[in-house]
């Protein structure tokens, strides 16, 4: 956007107010109305079935058998919420998601930095191969593992534990393929180069040199990786149980249970959703940036 | 793109590095050359130690966690699929040979549920891609808070499979459903969205593109902003009006993107899982009562985790990953053949 900007002569006119410029880029074009009535309408799809889970979690279940349903909110909403909390265990399962997610974000990002930093900067034999090899791995379906690690878990005691699913994703293919294509052109290779003729070893560099410059990277990083990791399916629900559920588990058997009421499946919903709602609020522009950046390249 | 800029400042602490390094022979040699021995060859051999070693060290992690979680338990998948092995008994492991491979190939259900899981592939991809570019031309407009639209398009994304689908149940039901309320004013009659075979593919076909279509949408927004301004400018002055532009320009200049998306799709079409299993509510494993959308994915956990016959399962998963194997050859063909005639 901003190299096509400066080709063209800029008028002083005031932003906004000016009429479409014609000629060149069909990226600049101010858009029309429109554009503006079929973004509203993506715009009300993509948001109404939340908003919607919203009244519905603030009705009773009853309600939501009549028809038409309901649009507007009810006064539900907070006993709804509770018994999703208490009854269907959404409050234990936040508790434990929170803490699984957390710990596959921290390693997930730190150790993705490390590998993509080595394939980036570092010249080692098989290089090539390994990254190939690296994003090649992206292909397998976590199908293919669930069986065996059912097996050794319930081996080693582990069933129901939250480390079962928290080791298998402290790094993914992803994350290094991410860092590395933000740190082929972010880091600069004299930075490197300078702090190992002061005789620095790699661990300093990393520390030093690596982590500063990958910082904005290893951030978005960070959101992407909570949010995969908050909405992670189907080896939790394998896993794990009702006893010591995630989120995912939760809903999991608040969906395929016998659950009496469906407002309080809604509040479960809602529930679960809204710590990445928040996220989403305060750092929606980072996300959006991550995920197009991890595109170009990738 | 416009990170690069964020990264001029990291140089102050690279200089505070080499402070604490006592006597490391540091300036006095070329750049990147190890301190030359006799002055300590014990720290030159270290230094190169760590110089060929480190590089390996800091792709370790990944390789040992893929290669523990991923790639051993692959191959064990594949052993078991040659064994006899139950959920009730998980020590009588005996040895089967092919026989959960045969039982597969002549079972309805693996069919059924492999051609579920194309049918349901292709309503949910085909339009989530077609939708997506769309969507992605309009965000590529000067639009006033456009970062404001972009977060909006992805907030399906926030949303888990669990939790969109449990709302998708709900406004897809029968009676009272929003869904059959709304085609109501429209007159058209309620639709079974539960039973009926089309309506429950398109059903949990719609969870899949109302999830994603945003997030596709930015990835070829992000390959439309890297198209190169004089393209269009040429093209423009040859006479080509805005629709020209985007057929003659902008869709050849995002082939790569469009393969990419289609190769990741296709992926993730093959392993649908959560969303058939939650839309079939308490026996949801079944996809349906005909099991009409019982996918492959689902099929699997239904035979492994409810029945209880893990060497079936594991015959799945691998019936699964040779199917991708297919997939992804036709792609790489079809990308070659694409190059070729450019």
């Amino acid at each position: 956007m901003t190299a096509s900007e400066l080709t063209l002569p800029q008028t002083e006119k005031k932003p906004g107010r000016e009429r479409p410029r014609v000629m060149g880029a069909g990226k600049q074009l101010h858009a029309g109305p429109l554009t503006y009535v079929v973004l509203s309408l993506f715009a009300l799809v993509s948001l109404a079935p939340l908003v919607w889970t919203a009244i519905a979690a603030s009705r009773t279940g009853q309600r939501l058998a009549e028809t038409p349903p309901p649009l507007w909110f009810g006064g539900n909403l907070f006993k709804n919420m509770e018994r999703a909390w208490e009854e269907a265990g959404l409050g234990s399962a936040m508790f434990n998601t929170t803490i699984v997610a957390g710990a596959i974000t921290v390693s997930t990002v730190v150790f993705s930095t490390l590998a993509g930093f080595a394939f980036a900067k570092l010249r080692f034999r098989f290089s090539n191969v390994l990254l190939m090899l690296t994003i090649g791995t992206m292909m397998v379906p976590p199908q293919l593992a669930v069986v065996p690690l059912y097996l050794w878990m319930s081996d080693l005691g582990w069933s129901n534990q939250l480390q079962t699913v928290i080791l298998p994703t402290l790094v993914t293919a992803f994350g290094t393929f991410f860092m590395r294509q933000y740190l082929v052109q972010a880091l600069p290779t004299e930075l490197i180069e300078a702090a190992r003729v002061d005789g620095a070893s790699s661990l300093r560099v990393v520390w030093h040199v690596v982590f500063p410059a990958a910082r904005p990277a290893m951030a978005v990083l960070g959101l992407l990786t909570f949010v995969f990791a908050w909405n992670d399916f189907l080896w939790p629900i394998i896993a794990l149980n009702q006893e010591n559920p995630t989120v995912q588990v939760a809903l999991n058997s608040l969906g395929t249970g016998y659950v009496p009421d469906e407002a309080v499946i809604m509040a479960g919903a809602l529930l679960g959703t809204l710590p990445l709602l928040i996220a989403f609020l305060l750092f929606g522009k980072q996300i959006v940036g991550g995920i197009m950046q991890g595109a170009i390249k990738g | 793109m416009s990170n690069s800029k964020a990264l001029a400042h990291p140089a102050s602490s690279a200089d505070a590095a080499p402070g604490d390094q006592p006597g490391a022979a540091g300036r006095a040699h070329g750049r990147g050359t190890p301190p030359p021995p006799g002055t300590s060859s014990w720290r030159s051999r270290l230094y190169r130690w760590d110089m060929k070693a480190s590089p390996y060290a800091f792709i370790a992690p990944f390789f040992i966690v893929f290669g523990a979680f991923s790639l051993v338990p692959l191959l064990y998948t594949a052993w078991y699929s040659l064994h006899n092995v139950q959920l009730s008994n998980l020590d009588g492991q005996s040895w089967a040979g092919l026989q959960n491979y045969e039982n597969l190939l002549s079972s309805d259900f693996f069919w059924n549920a492999l051609w579920n899981t194309f049918t349901i592939g292709v309503i949910s991809t085909v339009p989530q891609l077609l939708m997506a570019i769309g969507l992605a031309h309009l965000l590529n407009y000067k639009l006033r808070g456009s970062t404001v639209w972009r977060v909006v398009m992805l907030t399906p994304y926030a949303t888990s499979v669990a939790a969109a689908t449990l709302v998708f149940v709900l406004l897809y039901s029968y009676d009272g459903g929003m869904i059959n309320w709304l085609l109501d004013f429209v007159g058209i009659d309620p639709v079974n969205w539960r039973e009926s075979d089309w309506g429950s593919q398109f059903a949990v076909s719609s969870i899949v593109i109302w999830r994603w279509t945003g997030y596709n949408a930015l990835i070829y927004l992000a390959a439309m902003q890297a198209i190169p301004a004089d393209l269009y400018e040429s093209a423009a002055i040859d006479g080509a009006n805005r629709w020209q532009q985007f057929i003659h320009v902008t869709i050849p200049q995002l082939r790569p993107t469009i393969l990419f998306t289609v190769v990741v799709s296709t992926i993730g079409a093959t392993q649908l899982f959560g969303e058939p299993l939650l839309f079939g509510g308490v026996s949801g494993s079944k996809g349906g009562s005909e099991h009409q959308y019982q996918t492959l994915g689902l099929y699997m956990y239904d035979q492994g985790w409810i029945i209880g016959n893990l060497g079936k399962a594991s015959a799945i998963a691998w019936s699964m990953f040779l199917i991708l194997l297919i997939v992804a050859a036709i792609n790489l063909l079809i990308s070659r053949r694409l190059r070729k005639s450019q």
